[in-house]
Order: structure tokens, then sequence, then C-alpha cells
């Protein structure tokens, strides 16, 4: 094992997990202040990729592409916002799991219908394409940098737009008091479909960044979707530096545990035996990570206290 | 009269005529989809026992269906290939015994359920769904990329299980013994829900603090249920591998824990045979509309939204309610 696989590794989970924050920060927000679980946030990102797939077949250009990722998965957040999940607010967490579950077999099904079940590609740009030196002797891959820089202009675009804006200050105040901030002549409705609008997008710009890597099929969403939960859970529901640091962490020990713990094992018992073994404890690991979290600190890293 | 008791044993009573009408016209396909409907309810009322009963929404469920379905399938292969499962402390090749592989899958669902529960009710609310929810993944991997068994792919049992010499090959005596099953499930369950045990689970849900002031330990109480639940669901999971006689990892896959709390939404929340008829729905549907269209699940999501926002209380609380206007 090389110092240069180490490091291309360790970037690979960086950049995973900057994919899984754009996931995870819509996710916590819409938690946070809405108090809706949403699991139909993996369609977003599903319709995301497709969207943008879409719209590269049209007119073959990848920027284009990513526009209409977030677009899209807005404009059908909110729809889907304004007409179903606003119902939900007052709910029980039983309903919107349900609802919110019968959403991603609708959207699952619909994407089908329209799209067939072959997957479809999303080429890199020439901008982009191939590898550059990051350090001295180290290559990496050029698109994966820049999935990390948007991730990174993300994260800093949030961290402004909740700690030092106007619009911040009402998403805070909703999270602490949603009655008192509706009494203060904010109109809440309108700030919970923005908000739900925000995070579809960012699910759906993930989708096409992440799409481009791999395959854009059905079913893409959910695999992400359950590890942004385990995201948020990690860093405590509603707090977007609990959801940054987490996705971090998800992304790294996800990332360099599948690779390091079959080579670890290798020194101990035969190679296929610490193969299959390896990939499989290292597939478990974030679980296994949620799991000692969760039972040191029931609320999460940054959770606040259960009520 | 149309009472929930009614409505119940009215739906008992047709899915065993059904069976054997279809034995007499020959529709062993038929006798299949209700041995499917049984084992779904199984399962089901499993889970409705913590979440309609104990309010404990469990989104990992399918974990103890998989479980016992792997539990089974693994005694079952190594009994076919004569291959030795454990050397330790004693030789041991599997089993096709139906109650030998009932008894290991009761045996290690309760066992996995118990560290679940154990750990999973340190949390409360949207924590618990999500930590039950990343167990049922942490099991789902694991089968995926453990290579023994199938792996993704998943394996073949080739022969049912055998009972008392009974052929379980034949349609309807499989059915039979899922019927038996399903008898004794509903009777266990409605025993613990109306006793002082079920009592005081169904307390838990409105008020801990209440429940603990008249000294019940809300924890002991909910721990229970829930290992309860999961040798259920888990008997359930081993009927399941039976049925198709093959294992797969999607038994443990997270549709199916979603697929579960449809069920009993469907029939109803918190009732006994809620899920009986949430089950027979919902495998109807998918056979009615599957057969128009293969895009079925569109109508599928479109039926549970408006369940949820419109028709609260399932099937049997809309009977019941119908039955009242008039």
């Amino acid at each position: 094992m090389t110092a240069e696989l180490l490091i291309e590794q360790f970037l690979n989970g960086l950049q995973f997990g900057f994919m899984l924050f754009l996931m995870s920060a819509g996710l916590t927000l819409i938690f946070g202040v809405m108090g809706l679980i949403n699991l139909a946030h993996g369609s977003l990102y599903m319709i995301g990729a497709f969207s943008a797939a879409a719209t590269f077949a049209f007119f073959n250009s990848f920027w284009l592409s990513l526009l209409a990722s977030f677009s899209c998965a807005a404009i059908v957040g909110i729809v889907v916002e304004k007409t179903i999940i606003r119902k939900l607010y007052n709910r029980d967490h039983l309903d919107q799991v349900l609802v919110t579950f019968a959403l991603i077999l609708f959207f699952s099904e619909l994407v089908r219908w329209i799209f067939g079940a072959f997957p479809l590609y999303l080429d890199v740009p020439e901008l982009l394409n191939g590898s550059i030196e990051v350090f001295s002797g180290i290559y990496y891959s050029k698109y994966r940098l820049f999935i990390i820089f948007v991730g990174l202009i993300i994260a800093v675009f949030l961290f402004f737009l909740i700690g030092k804006t106007n619009l911040g200050i009402q998403i805070r105040a909703g999270q602490h008091d949603r009655e008192m901030i509706s009494a203060l002549g904010v109109d809440i409705s309108k700030l919970y479909t923005l908000l739900f609008g925000i995070g579809a997008a960012l699910a759906g710009l993930a989708g096409a960044l992440i799409g481009t890597i791999q395959s854009v099929e059905v079913g893409m969403g959910e695999p992400i979707l359950i590890l942004a939960f385990v995201i948020i859970v990690i860093g405590g529901i509603g707090s977007i530096k609990g959801a940054f640091i987490a996705s971090l962490l998800v992304g790294l020990v996800d990332t360099i545990g599948r690779f390091l713990i079959p080579s670890v094992l290798q020194t101990v018992t035969n190679p296929s035996d610490a193969m299959s073994v390896g990939s499989a404890i290292g597939s478990m690991l974030i679980y296994i990570l949620m799991a000692i979290i969760l039972i040191l600190k029931p609320t999460g890293l940054y959770g606040k206290q259960l009520s | 009269m149309m009472s929930e008791k009614n409505i119940s044993y009215i739906s008992l009573v047709s899915i065993f005529l059904i069976a054997i009408f279809s034995e007499y016209f020959n529709e062993p396909y038929l006798i299949t989809l209700l041995s499917r409907i049984i084992i779904f309810s199984i399962a089901a009322i499993g889970l409705n026992l913590v979440l309609g009963f104990g309010n404990l929404i469990s989104f990992g469920h399918a974990a103890f269906f998989g479980l016992g379905g792997y539990v089974s399938g693994i005694l079952a292969i190594h009994a076919f290939n004569s291959e030795l499962l454990i050397s330790w402390p004693f030789l041991f090749n599997g089993s096709n015994n139906s109650i030998i592989i009932w008894l290991f899958t009761i045996l290690f669902c309760s066992l996995l359920a118990l560290l679940v529960g154990a750990l999973s009710l340190r949390t409360s609310g949207v924590y618990f769904i999500m930590i039950t929810l990343a167990f049922a993944q942490m099991l789902y991997y694991f089968a995926i990329s453990w290579p023994s068994y199938g792996g993704e792919d998943g394996f073949s049992i080739y022969v049912r299980s055998t009972l008392f010499g009974i052929n379980t090959m034949k349609g309807l005596n499989f059915f039979f013994i899922c019927f038996f099953w399903l008898l004794i499930i509903l009777f266990i369950t409605s025993k613990v829900v109306n006793s002082p045990f079920g009592l005081a689970l169904r307390a838990t849900r409105f008020n801990l603090t209440r429940v603990r002031s008249v000294g019940i330990n809300p924890f002991r109480i909910q721990l229970i249920a829930f290992v309860l639940s999961g040798a259920i669901t888990g008997i359930a999971g081993s009927l399941y591998v039976d049925l198709n006689r093959f294992v797969s990892p999607s038994l443990l896959s997270w549709q199916m824990s979603g697929e579960f709390i449809v069920f009993i939404l469907i029939g109803g929340l918190g009732r006994i045979y809620g899920p009986l008829i949430g089950a027979a729905f919902f495998v109807a549907f998918e056979q009615f509309f599957g057969s128009y269209t293969e895009h079925w699940q569109i109508f599928l999501g479109i039926i549970i939204i408006s369940t949820v926002l419109f028709a609260k209380g399932g099937i049997i609380g809309f009977m019941l309610k119908y039955q009242k206007n008039e």
C-alpha cells in the first residue's frame, strides 16, 4: 500500500463527503425547521440526475444540464411541497414516513415509465476531463476536484445564508419556535416552500454531479438517501454544522474503510477471506459508527436535547 | 352487524375458503398468492405489535424478516448438500425439519431483536426510526457483500422443509401450515395486547412519565415487545423463504420494511387483524394493476398518499365509520 493510493482514497472520501453534504443539508434543514422526515429527498436527487441526462441528450452541454438538474428538482420540490408535503407538517412521524415512502414509489415508477429501465450516462466536459497534479507526483481527477470545489462553495454559501442573512435568522428562529415567528409576521408557509425548494435544488445538483461519475438510473437516490439519514442522525438533526462534519466523517470512513479493512485483514488471514470479510465489514462500517455515536450521544454530535 | 371482530373472522374464513376452492378448480397460483398474503400479514402483525400498540416506529423490521429467511435458508441448504455447518461444539449439518428451522429462527431473531432493541430504545422519535433503519441496512450490506451465501444474487434451496411427513411441496399443504401459523400468531398477539403487559405497552405510547410513576419500567416493556415482535416477523421470513425456495438480500431491503408499515396502515393501525386486511389488499392490488401495467406502483403511491391524507384508520376504520354513518 502506497501513500499515493492512500491520499487518493482520502480525496475520494472528501469528494463523497461533500456530495453527501449537499443531500444532508437540505434534509436536516427541512427536518429542523418543518419537523418533517422526507424520505422522498432521494427522489429529488434522482430527478435532478435525470433532468441533467435528458438536457445533456438534447443540448450536449454539461453546464446546461447542471443548470437543469437543480432547477427541475427545485420546481418538482416546490410543487410537491405545495400539494402534498404541507399537509404533513402537523402530522406524526408515521404519516410522514408513509407519504414520503409513497412518493418514492410514485416518482421511481414515473421516471421508469418516461425514461425506461436502462441507465443513462452523462459525460464529463472537456474542461474537467483528465487528471491534474495535486501534490508533487500525485495526480487526481479534475472532475472530482471540481465536485469538492462545488461542495465547498455551497457549504460556504449555506453557512453564510443561515448565519448572516435575514432568511437565515428566520430559519433559525423557525427551528426554535414556529408559532412565535409566524406571530411576528413572517409568512411561515412561504418560508417552508422556499426552504423545501432550496433542499430540493441541492439534492438535484448532487444527483447530476454524482450521476456523471456513476450512472443515472431509477433507484439511485435511495442508497444515498439512507446515507444522508445516517449523517443527519450522527450530526444531530437540524444542525447544519453537524451535517457538515458528519458528511465528511461518513464520506471518509466509508471510502477509506472499504479500502483499508481488506488490506489490514490480509496481514492476519488469507487474501480471499480478507477480501470477502473485509468488504462486508467495510460496507457496514458507517452503520456501526452511527450506532456507536447514538449509544454514546442519543441526540447526535450537535443535536438538541430530546424533548 | 359489522364489528372489527366480524370483519376479521369473515376475512379469515374467506381466505381459507378461497384456498380450498382454488385447489378444487386447480388454480395453484392463487394458493401461492394466498400463502404470500398470510406470510406478509404475519410479518406485519409482528411489526404492528410495537408500531401499532407501542408507537415504536421501527423502519427496520426487514432485518428480522431477512434474518429469519437466511437462518432457514442456510439450515436447509446445508442439509440438502450434507455440508458441515458448524463443527464445534458438536457436528451440525443443518436441518430440513421445519420444527428445528423454526426454533432456530425464533432463537436468532429474538437475539437480534434483543440487541437492536436494547440499543435503539435508548433513543426515541425520529432517531428511533433512523437507527432501526440503520441496523437493517447493516445486515443488508453484510448479506450483499458476504459471498458464502450467494452475496447479491442470493441462493436457491430446492426443496421445502418437512413437517411430520406432510408433502409441503404441494401448495395447499404449505398454505395450511402458513394458515396455522397465522392463527397461532393472531392468538398470541391478541392475548398479549389484552393482557396487563399489553395495557402497559399501550400506555407507553401516551405518557412515559405516568407509566414510570405507577412503578412500571417502560424500557423493559418496550424491549420485551420488541423481541416478541422480531421473533414473529422472523417466522414470517422463514415461511417466505420456504414458499419461494429462494433466499435473497432483498428480504433485508428497506423497501421491505416500508411495505410492512404500508400493510399496517392500509389495514388500520393498532388493530390486531389490520395487517391481514392490509396485506390482502396490497397483494390483490399488485396482481390486479400489475396485470394491466408494469408501472402499478404509481397507483400504489397515489393510494397510500390518499389513505394517509384523507382516510386515516385504514380499511377497517373506514368500514366501521361507514357503518356508523348509516
